[in-house]
Order: structure tokens, then C-alpha cells, then sequence
């Protein structure tokens, strides 16, 4: 089963023979009458819980379906920041496990994930917002973070483009560095965690809609899906801006509200701008991609929507504070853009753990920021999963916060419009 | 993007001429039962939605003309805008006969209330 490694040596091999013989990374299997456990969704978070599952806890009968294609939602629609300044102890804890773990992932996977720790700067453009990310730098270097808040000087040798003109609207009072944050390639993400999923026999099944959740008793049972009936006693479901519909099926109704987040790339250019930007207040944040386009985003738009299409008035005002920002950039064209369905919780934090029936799992609700979380959301949920319990890191996360009144209030903490 | 009219001045606008307010039909539980409300209505009150792919039902006010609060009927996938109504009514009945799921509980409950109170 163990495929060949990739190296130096497999890239001569097969140049040889112009490339015609690389191994298909992952199988294609028909879906068998039962697992152990199934994952709905395989995205990034789905495909690492798949992984972990494996890898962590030895469980081998496992399968990840999915309705579309692998990698297709929210992991090959973000703009791929990795970072884990939160202000919050437990999500201090879960995005620097994300981190951490990002830090080792391309050779553990022996998959090439490109994570560049470049650095990521948060501008302060008013007082309270300086003040608020003081207020985070400690909170972060209690938890252990390596961080620091930097003067305008330096952030205008760290980011020579930036406008330092202190008569703008929103004049640059400082920054929160966090330097061993950066960018990581996406869909290497999804791809890394299937390949190694799949090498230790967990069966990733695509165009496969789940379209009922069987129980009896208060437990679940199985799965209806559009390729027939899985039996399974454990479903994780791992399903982003769907995540309603789903648990709809289970007759659980979600604390979440599913919006339009986008995202743009400009036309390459040369290399500008070495870390990424976040300008919280005038809500637009920048990095440079590999290929030399400026990968920009913004928030979201302000209704309901599962279009993964979004609006112009959202892009427009992400633009118009860049362009203040990095004045350079205001005659770049737009080379694409794209919108995906994000699920925002009322804390602005993920639901993971789990529901009312005994047996479903439920990972969601990362709203704006899943993708820096997928190594440490997939290591807790696996656990959460395979020993139906909370994971330690997990556990302030549950659906009873909201009962409980025990938030973990990011968007306040974050001081922007998520 | 959406374009919006508003049912009580009249003024057309794109969606930055109006907020969203998210959800309609969100009651209240402690307006009627102040005293025995459980922890558990109090989140569904507060934080647990209806959020569907398709028909959905929100509420929006007219910020750059009346000012006032208004609902939407609105399809989540098309985006199309089927009806509009005051922030006291129900939905025309012929968009109530499409609603489904939780949408379709809230309203079969709502209508049964408003015939007994008759």
C-alpha cells in the first residue's frame, strides 16, 4: 500500500520519462456497506481528521466523503494566512497547535505545503486599535507566542511600500508582528493530508452527498448518500458554510449563519512586499504569492448567502483601503476573484465536539479563519472522535458555550467587522 | 449584488443603501414568559438560526431613505427577492406555502397562534 516517497531522486526518475508515470497521489474506492467512523467533508479540516484518526489512533476502517470535489470549498478559497495571535487562551491554544504543526508538516507528509513563515503585521491605524493589540501581544507572550509590537519605523522597513504618511485618514501608529506567521500553499494542504490519509487505507470518496443522517435511538446509525447507505456508529461532520444542512438531516439546528467571504488576486507582479499585511480598521489585508500576485481579502458580505459568488460593494471597499494603504499598487488590474460561504458562529469561534445524538461530531463555524487552523482542528477533532470525548484543547469549544454563556468572543477580540 | 426597493418609501437602492439585520421572526421568549425561560430558549433566542440554502426570510432597513426596518424574503442561492413586508406581518401566503424545514415549523406555529388569538 505505502506509496513511493517523493524526492530529488523520484523527480529524475520519472523526468526520464517526461512524467508519464507518476502514481495517482490518492485511490478512487466505491464506498464499502460500513466504517468505523466517516467524515463528511473533505476539505482541509475533513482530510486532517481522516489523517489524524489514522495516524493517532490507529483507526484504519475510515472514510471521508464528499459531495464535490476534494479540496473544492473553503481550503481552495481562502487567502492561505497562517497565524495564531489570537487574544482568547483557548484559541491561543488551538491556532498555535494549527502553527506549530504547519511548521513540520511538509516533511512529515512528504508533501510540499510551501509554509513560508514570513511574518505577519497588523497595523494599528487608531488608537483604540493599538491599544487593543498591546492588549493581545501580552495576552499572547504570557501564553508563550513569539511576538512583538513594532514602531512605525520598523514597519516601514519591514514593509517599504506602505504609506507611513502621517496625515492620512488612518496614519499607521504601530504594528503587531507575529514573525513565525505566514502563508502556506492551500490546495498542497488538502492534497498533503489526502495522499497521507489515504496511504494508510482511509477511503476518500468523492461526488458523494450525504442526503440523510440514519438513527435509532439517539444514535447514529448511518449515512444516505447519493452512492447508497454507509453504516457507521461515528460521523464527523466537517462540512464549512453547509454545515446547517447537514445537521439539519439530524434534526439539530446550528447557532450559525452562513455569508459570502472574497477574495482577489491582482496580476503578478515582481516581488513587493515580504510578509503579509492586515489593516483591521480599514478591513483589507495583502500578501505577495509565490507566482508574484497580490493575494487580497476582505470581509464579508452583510446577508446570507450560498452563492460562493459575492458582490462588488464588498470588493470595492476592500480595495479602496489598500489603495490608501499601498498607494503603489492602485493601477494593478484584477486578475480573478472568487467568494466562499464561511459559517460565522455568534462568538466569532469554532464549534467543535459533540451534539445531541449520540455519535455525530461536528467541527464548524471557523468562520473567516479556517485555514490557518486545519492541523490542529483535524489533531482535536480525531481525538474528540475516536475516544468521544473533548479533546483538552477542544473542550471550551462546545455547542454549551452558547447555553453556558461562556463565549470565546473573538469578534470583539479581533476589533473588526467579521 | 442585491438590488433593493423599499416597501415604505419607495427608495431603490444597491445593498449599501440598506443594513441586514439578519433572521426574521426571532421571538422574544422572555417578552411572554419572562419568569420561565430556560437557558436553552435563551440561546435559541439569541444565537440559533434558521439558515437555509434557498428561501430565507431577513430583515433590513431603508438607511439612506424612511430609515425603517423592513422584511425580505429572499432566496439564498439566487439571490432573488421574492416579496416584501412590514416588520409586523407574515409573509404573502403564497411564499409561506414555499417555505420549507425550520422555515415551514416557525410559520405553521405563527399562523396557528394568530387564528387562536382571533
Amino acid at each position: 500500500m505505502l506509496k513511493p516517497r517523493y524526492s530529488i531522486f523520484s523527480l529524475a526518475r520519472n523526468a526520464m520519462n517526461y512524467h508519464k508515470d507518476w502514481e495517482r497521489a490518492w485511490r478512487s474506492p466505491n464506498p464499502k456497506a460500513e466504517y468505523d467512523a466517516v467524515i463528511v467533508g473533505a476539505g482541509g479540516h475533513g482530510l486532517a481528521t481522516a489523517y489524524y484518526l489514522a495516524k493517532n489512533h490507529g483507526m484504519r476502517n475510515i472514510a471521508v466523503v464528499e459531495k464535490g470535489w476534494l479540496g473544492g470549498g473553503n481550503t481552495g478559497r481562502n487567502t492561505t494566512i497562517i497565524r495564531s495571535n489570537y487574544l482568547q487562551d483557548p484559541s491561543i491554544a488551538i491556532y498555535e497547535l494549527a502553527r506549530s504543526l504547519y511548521e513540520g508538516l511538509s516533511q512529515e507528509l512528504n508533501y510540499n505545503m510551501m509554509f513560508s513563515p514570513r511574518g505577519v503585521l497588523m497595523l494599528c491605524q487608531t488608537q483604540h486599535e493599538l491599544r487593543a493589540f498591546q492588549r493581545t501581544a501580552h495576552a499572547n507572550r504570557l501564553a508563550g507566542l513569539d511576538c512583538r509590537m513594532v514602531t512605525p519605523a520598523e514597519v516601514k522597513q519591514i514593509v517599504p511600500i506602505i504609506n507611513d504618511d502621517p496625515n492620512c485618514r488612518y496614519p499607521i501608529l504601530g504594528a503587531y508582528y507575529q514573525p513565525r506567521g505566514g502563508t502556506g500553499r492551500h490546495d498542497a494542504v488538502a492534497w498533503g493530508y489526502a495522499r497521507g490519509a489515504d496511504d494508510m487505507g482511509v477511503d476518500i470518496i468523492q461526488n458523494c452527498e450525504v442526503t440523510g443522517i440514519q438513527r435509532e435511538g439517539g444514535k447514529v446509525v448511518g449515512l444516505e448518500t447519493t452512492r447508497g447507505v454507509i453504516k457507521t456508529k461515528k460521523v464527523g461532520v466537517v462540512t464549512a458554510g453547509n454545515v446547517s444542512t447537514v445537521m439539519d438531516m439530524a434534526g439539530i439546528r446550528m447557532p450559525i449563519e452562513s455569508l459570502c467571504l472574497q477574495a482577489l488576486v491582482s496580476e503578478p507582479i515582481k516581488p513587493v512586499i515580504d510578509c503579509v499585511v492586515m489593516a483591521n480598521t480599514v478591513h483589507g489585508y495583502m500578501s505577495q504569492s509565490d507566482k508574484g500576485e497580490l493575494v487580497i481579502g476582505g470581509g464579508t458580505d452583510p446577508y446570507n448567502n450560498y452563492s460562493q459568488r459575492g458582490s462588488f460593494p464588498a470588493l470595492e471597499h476592500t480595495i479602496n483601503a489598500l489603495i490608501e494603504t499601498f498607494p503603489i499598487i492602485s493601477r494593478l488590474r484584477m486578475l480573478r476573484q472568487w467568494g466562499g460561504i464561511v459559517d460565522m458562529t455568534g462568538d466569532r469561534s469554532p464549534i467543535i465536539g459533540k451534539t445531541p445524538v449520540d455519535g455525530l461530531f461536528v467541527n464548524c463555524g471557523w468562520g473567516t479563519g479556517g485555514f490557518k487552523a486545519i492541523p490542529g482542528s483535524g489533531w482535536v477533532f480525531a481525538d474528540t472522535i475516536a475516544n468521544d470525548r473533548p479533546h483538552k484543547i477542544a473542550e471550551a469549544f462546545t455547542m454549551d458555550r452558547f447555553t453556558e454563556g461562556r463565549f470565546i468572543d473573538e469578534s470583539v477580540a479581533a476589533a473588526v467587522a467579521h | 449584488m442585491l438590488l433593493v426597493t423599499c416597501p415604505i418609501c419607495g427608495a431603490e437602492g444597491d445593498e449599501t443603501d440598506f443594513h441586514f439585520g439578519g433572521q426574521a421572526h426571532i421571538a422574544r421568549p422572555a417578552t411572554t414568559n419572562p419568569e420561565g425561560i430556560t437557558d436553552a430558549q435563551q440561546r435559541e433566542y439569541l444565537f440559533t438560526r434558521i439558515n437555509p440554502k434557498g428561501l430565507h426570510f431577513e430583515r433590513a432597513r431603508c438607511d439612506r431613505g424612511c430609515g425603517k426596518w423592513f422584511h425580505i424574503a429572499r432566496d439564498t442561492m439566487t439571490m432573488e427577492i421574492k416579496a416584501y413586508y412590514g416588520v409586523t406581518e407574515l409573509p404573502p401566503p403564497d411564499i409561506i406555502a414555499q417555505a420549507k424545514g425550520g422555515w415551514a415549523e416557525l410559520f405553521a406555529e405563527r399562523t396557528a397562534h394568530a387564528k387562536k388569538t382571533k
